[in-house]
């Protein structure tokens, strides 16, 4: 009886399992075939810069310890692999497809322990999260770099914070977890994964946010407003100016 | 060039009216004349019937056109629900009733002001006209007249022989301006120690803004960032009702490889590669925590400082001339992250006082 039961809820567990990972699970790296491909992938498109254990290179940084979460987000933004060496990697198409990016971080994440990638699971949770915590938290922690309305910034030597329009939940965690290129990292215990979620729900709402007024001018606050009508709509008068007092023939 | 010569007859005086001189100003005189020595050239439309034609019908055409879009803005006004919304190729989404009621009322009123320049420049008479300049100066009559005015009115007071009259007087005018002098002092106090003081001080626990959590060394991992305070900061925020000690209290800890950090401050005033830095710019006070964790490098939004948090946060780019001040930080007999002193130098921007 209590070996039947157990059947069931392992069986059960296997299903749900296999029913939630449909696009990201947290327990990669237990899969040899997945582990394999990925060894497969990495040696064609990572081994050049990485090296071919991961132990980095003048090309690119070590990835023992990296852990998958910071692969995925690497690869699924497109930022890797880099389209060419420059003070900042930038977010494009992905080269591969979701689940070659979980068969190289199945791979990469043998190289050393490092953060997993988050179940979708418990990313979806965000919607249920509080979007005024998450604003405070975002304030204090993300606003700096990534701009007020999540628009980005400038950072030093032609790096700069991306905008956060097209980031997923996913990798917004990712990216907090892992701490890609100059972004630091917030551990769980100073940011716990219910804060994060709470961040995610804050960027989600700032997405949905109109522009009443018309043009967002990229939403980077009174710089770039005082900017444009500096020269739109000051070279508009000046356009007038000059129609006035033109001669006529 | 003799005919420009300025007409002392015709000068400008508010009383003229009222005088009866016969001397007063000829009008015409006052009135633009037609400039000599110019060639003037005649527009196509003063010549051709039908360009003036064309041109009035222009005129037309734009007045009608903004009455059109005067009616339209009202149709819209009340046609349109302010919850429509439209996508743009540029623009993006934006609201529908916006959109058109500022494109209605802004096209109503600028097709009125060209249509008004349109026809001034092509209909309206454009003969260079030369008008005289005003002379600002009155007549030396007026002048004298003015002057002994004020010398009868001197005697006729008896300023002159009322001694204690005119020093009282005297008195009371170069006493009145004290009270504004003495008003300045509103200005003050002076500040005492509330800008070198902060909250910290010896074995205040860390705690990370927003949750107000203490900190174990091991929940800064290499890389990380953390905005933090010291514990009692929401109750002395209580007390005072101001932001001030939050403002001044506000620090950010990173944690870097042992070796990566260049100085510091003072000796050991990491944990273990734990830094507790002020996070408020030394320049203008602007809080900041752009940390990029590779170059340790943390930049002002404001200005663009730059410091270098593995080198005692020392300013080596931009306005801020001053380092950033480090708290030093021990762990507690529990393992929390704590203050081991308060901060060693004033944080913040410069102010006279700062020695």
């Amino acid at each position: 009886m209590f070996f039947a039961l157990t059947m069931i809820a392992v069986s059960f567990a296997v299903v749900s399992n296999v029913a939630s990972s449909s696009k990201v699970q947290a327990q990669i790296g237990s899969n040899e075939t997945l582990v394999l491909k990925g060894s497969q992938l990495y040696a064609e498109g990572c081994s050049s810069c990485h090296g071919l254990q991961g132990q980095g290179g003048s090309d690119g940084p070590t990835l023992a310890g990296v852990g998958a979460a910071s692969v995925h987000f690497q690869v699924s933004t497109g930022r890797m692999p880099l389209a060419a060496p420059g003070a900042q990697a930038v977010r494009k198409d992905p080269v591969y497809s979701e689940e070659e990016i979980l068969a190289l971080a199945a791979y990469i994440s043998t190289f050393g322990p490092g953060p997993a990638i988050p179940a979708q699971d418990f990313i979806d949770q965000w919607v249920n999260a509080s979007v005024a915590e998450g604003g405070e938290l975002y304030r204090t922690n993300c606003a700096q770099c990534h701009n007020f309305a999540g628009s980005g910034g400038a950072l030093t030597d032609g790096k700069y914070a991306p905008g956060l329009m097209a980031a997923t939940p996913v990798q917004i965690y990712e990216a907090m977890i892992s701490g890609p290129q100059a972004m630091p990292k917030f551990s769980d215990a100073t940011l716990t994964p219910e804060d994060k979620l709470a961040v995610i729900r804050y960027i989600e709402e700032l997405k949905k946010q109109e522009n009443p007024g018309g043009l967002s001018l990229g939403r980077l606050g009174p710089v770039v407003e005082g900017l444009f009508i500096w020269t739109v709509g000051l070279g508009l008068l000046i356009g007038f100016a000059w129609w006035i007092g033109a001669r006529v023939r | 060039m003799s005919e420009n010569k300025l007409d002392l007859n015709n000068i400008f005086d508010p009383d003229e009216n009222n005088q009866s001189s016969s001397e007063l100003a000829k009008p015409e005189s006052k009135a633009p004349t037609v400039a000599k020595g110019i060639n003037h050239y005649p527009r196509r439309t003063d010549i051709d019937p039908k360009a003036a034609k064309r041109a009035e019908r222009q005129v037309a055409t734009m007045f009608g056109l903004s009455a059109l879009f005067t009616i339209l803005f009202i149709v819209a006004y009340v046609a349109i629900p302010s919850s429509a919304r439209i996508s743009l190729p540029v623009f993006g989404v934006t609201s529908t009733s916006n959109l058109i009621l500022g494109l209605t009322f802004g096209l109503a009123i600028l097709l009125i002001g060209i249509g008004a320049i349109h026809w001034a420049k092509k209909l309206m008479s454009d003969v260079e006209l030369v008008q005289e300049r005003k002379v600002m100066q009155p007549k030396l009559e007026e002048q004298q007249a003015a002057l002994d005015l004020a010398r009868v009115g001197g005697q006729e007071s008896g300023i002159g022989e009322r001694k204690l009259i005119r020093r009282t007087l005297l008195g009371a005018l170069s006493l009145f301006p004290l009270p504004f002098v003495v008003m300045l002092r509103d200005l003050g106090p002076a500040p005492k120690g509330e800008l070198k003081e902060t909250a910290w001080t010896r074995g205040l626990a860390v705690v990370t803004d927003v949750a107000y959590e203490k900190i174990r060394p091991e929940d800064i991992p290499v890389g990380n960032l953390v905005s933090a305070h010291p514990e009692n900061i929401m109750e002395i925020q209580e007390e005072e009702h101001t932001l001030n000690a939050r403002g001044k209290s506000a620090i950010i800890l990173v944690r870097m490889r042992p070796e990566e950090i260049k100085s510091q401050q003072g000796e050991g005033w990491d944990y273990q590669g734990i830094l507790a830095f002020s996070k408020i710019c030394t320049h203008a006070g602007c809080p900041i925590a752009l940390y990029e964790q590779r170059t340790h490098h943390l930049l002002c939004p404001c200005h663009q400082s730059i410091f270098d948090l593995s080198d005692s946060a020392k300013a080596i780019f931009g306005p801020a001339r001053r380092r950033l001040p480090q708290l030093p930080i021990e762990v507690d007999s529990e393992g929390y992250l704590v203050a081991r002193a308060g901060f060693q130098e004033p944080i913040g921007p410069s102010f006279w006082e700062r020695s």
